[in-house]
């Protein structure tokens, strides 16, 4: 466990699946804390239970993955945003669900509690109040600036959220963000619930990446349970992933370049997109993919006309796809819309641990196919596509990469599909265990934790979207740009709000 | 690109034929449109969609109405940016509290008459959220609901066929 070398802890938790989590004092805390700041680690994750926090870590030198857990003896814990930024929303989210106080933050404002649920810290198990005090944004003041506040509705078809600009002029030097409307309360839904319950509750996390939760959700309990899928069912999650990825991004490319006033592109990846959603709704049963992926297997076999679906599919794209990159790449007025626009520094990204297409065009080399390889990515031969320009366009090239990727993979699997089992029986009779795993979604890397009472219920699932780390970006990439490019910069991250809000 | 434009212009309409009326859905909405008793619209809906909690999923399988294949504005339905703009609200979600006023505000800013369709599971009665202390319920516990349209997401073919009935109602009964 080299990871946990230069971390002091006092144990290490039994039956935690496949990476140890370990239970640290206050000086293996700060010990982890430091190893974030100085940029040896990267933080993966930071949730809590009614009175333990914890950290999942992630040192890209060795590909290492642990878990450290504070014990808050007295409902507090040494905060982590006050020295390490990425944490911030997902510290303030602890404190409204669990009422948990980190000591020495800078910013307790409320993340998820907008006062309406009727109840404070609703996943502490006590009873607490909390004072409703209307929400302040943070200041930024000057002669020539004014505001403009966007949201929660928006004016298309997208979920909803509340952006505070200060702009000069049409300049944009300030965007707040305050999400948090979509909250469900899905952690909270999924203590007491049986695998099969959470799982449906897992793919309806964020619906745009239904098959990637589903995968983590599914390999989180795996690993716990100590049991490995079938082959044949793994080959089809990957399937279904790099399905789910092929349509999203299709979308994603077409209505970026909508926003930029070039409405032939939306249309054309949109009968792309179209055509991958009838494919899996063939293949598997269901447009998005929904509850096919479940721990232990998947619920239904490819039928044999989705198989010849999906090498249509795959044709079609083949055809049609590099006619477009070849648009995209040939229409000035577009690239003058892409080029240096919303830029993500390479610091930014690094210290953000942004996954998917944000971090990767902006130089962070982080794939959980690959940098975490799990099956049957470690057999399947692919490549991660890596840009440094940070900006519109090196986020939808990313994308375009990803497509050709994708298409490979998914002809790759196709080509391996040998006949065999696609579900095994959960064992029963199990003691308590916990499992983590990732999976690597469309616009960026899933993580799921878990724990499983002996009675095979969930006592306490994370889940933990790329979005995270994405969203606090948007805010430094419209830096200096005009508002009119807002619409532009936001799509080409999409980040979920569903996926945060939980 | 040219051959790609050239090639578009030869191969004919993508668009599916329209399909039938859902019957489920036009026995609902015959009671709501006796109940409301508006004017005649004429053969045109604009639509402002509510997110109001949802995963994401219904919104996904709404964008697709408007893609080639379903090409929804050749009924007369079309998506404005202003609830004020709107006669149908199109509402996704089992209401979570946290947008439970907007919701209302939404729906109070869209000018009568005007019509509520509930959009998947979750909408109409709150789904596997139902019993979370974050959300409400269904959209019909905070604003009046016309027709639900169900699924989990419906597919755009079901949406097609809610909002068809929900058309014809409107447009020839007022």
């Amino acid at each position: 466990m080299g990871l946990l070398d230069t971390i002091p802890y006092k144990t290490v938790v039994p039956a935690h699946r496949p990476w140890p989590r370990a239970v640290v004092a206050e000086t293996g805390w700060r010990a982890a804390v430091n190893h974030l700041v100085g940029g040896r680690l990267t933080l993966l994750a930071f949730w809590a239970e009614s009175a333990t926090v914890h950290m999942a870590l992630f040192d890209a030198a060795s590909s290492e993955v642990a878990v450290v857990s504070y014990e808050c003896a007295s409902g507090a814990f040494p905060s982590v945003a006050i020295h390490h930024p990425p944490a911030l929303r997902l510290e303030r989210t602890i404190h409204d669900l669990f009422g948990l106080t980190p000591t020495g933050a800078g910013d307790l404002r409320p993340w998820l509690d907008h006062h309406a649920w009727g109840k404070s810290y609703p996943l502490a198990g006590r009873n607490a109040s909390r004072d409703a005090v209307p929400y302040t944004f943070l200041p930024a003041e000057g002669e020539a600036l004014h505001q403009v506040a966007v949201g929660p509705v928006h004016a298309g078809t997208i979920e909803p959220g509340h952006f505070r600009f200060t702009a000069n002029g049409e300049h944009v030097v300030r965007l707040e963000q305050w999400l948090g409307y979509t909250h469900k309360g899905i952690e909270s839904l999924m203590q007491g619930a049986s695998l099969e319950a959470a799982a449906k509750l897992a793919n309806r996390t964020s619906g745009d990446s239904a098959a990637a939760y589903a995968f983590a959700f599914a390999r989180a309990a795996e690993a716990a349970l100590d049991i490995e899928a079938p082959r044949r069912a793994t080959l089809l999650r990957a399937l279904m992933a790099e399905l789910e990825r092929l349509a999203n991004h299709f979308g994603d490319i077409g209505a970026i370049c909508n926003d930029a006033s070039f409405a032939l592109m939306h249309a054309q990846t949109g009968i792309l997109r179209e055509r991958c959603l009838r494919a899996a709704d063939l293949a598997f049963g269901h447009r998005l993919m929904m509850d096919v992926i479940v721990p232990g297997g998947v619920t239904r076999d490819v039928a044999s006309e989705g198989v010849s679906a999906l090498r249509a599919l795959l044709a079609e794209i083949e055809k049609v796809f590099p006619r477009l990159i070849e648009l995209y790449d040939n229409t000035a007025s577009l690239q003058d819309r892409t080029v240096t626009t919303g830029i993500v520094t390479m610091d930014y990204a690094r210290q953000f641990g942004a996954g998917g297409y944000v971090g990767r065009a902006s130089g962070r080399n982080f794939d959980a196919r690959r940098s975490l390889a799990h099956a049957p990515y470690d057999e399947l031969s692919f490549e991660v596509p890596v840009l440094e320009a940070g900006d519109v366009n090196a986020r939808v090239w990313i994308r375009i990469r990803e497509v050709e990727q994708s298409v490979g993979l998914i002809a790759q699997i196709l080509d391996r599909l040998a006949a065999g089992e696609i579900r095994i029986a959960l064992p029963s009779g199990h003691g308590d265990c916990e499992g983590i795993a990732l999976a690597e979604g469309f616009r960026g890397d899933v993580l799921v934790w878990l724990r499983l009472g002996g009675d095979g219920r969930v006592e306490r699932c994370h889940l933990r979207d790329a979005s995270w780390f994405q969203w606090p970006l948007l805010e430094t990439a419209i830096e200096g740009n005009i508002i009119a490019d807002f619409p532009l910069c936001n799509k080409s991250f999409n980040c979920s709000y569903s996926g945060v809000d939980l | 690109m040219r051959q790609t434009l050239l090639e578009s212009l030869t191969h004919g309409s993508l668009t599916e034929p329209a399909p039938s009326p859902d019957d489920a859905a036009l026995a609902e909405l015959a009671k709501a449109v006796d109940r409301a008793a508006q004017a005649k619209l004429g053969r045109s809906l604009a639509i402002r969609q509510v997110d109001a909690g949802s995963c994401n999923g219904c919104e996904l399988e709404i964008h697709a109405l408007s893609n080639a294949f379903y090409d929804i504005e050749r009924f007369g339905l079309r998506f404005v940016a202003s609830p004020r703009h709107a006669d149908v609200l199109l509402v996704t979600g089992p209401v979570t509290k946290n947008m439970r006023q907007a919701l209302e505000r939404t729906y109070n800013a869209t000018p009568d008459p005007k019509w509520v369709v509930a959009v998947g599971g979750c909408a109409a009665d709150g789904g596997l959220f139902r019993d979370s202390y974050a959300c409400v319920g269904g959209v019909a516990d905070v604003v009046p609901v016309d027709l639900h349209i169900k699924g989990c997401p419906p597919s755009p073919t079901d949406l097609l066929k809610g909002l068809l009935a929900l058309l014809e109602h409107v447009g020839g009964k007022g």
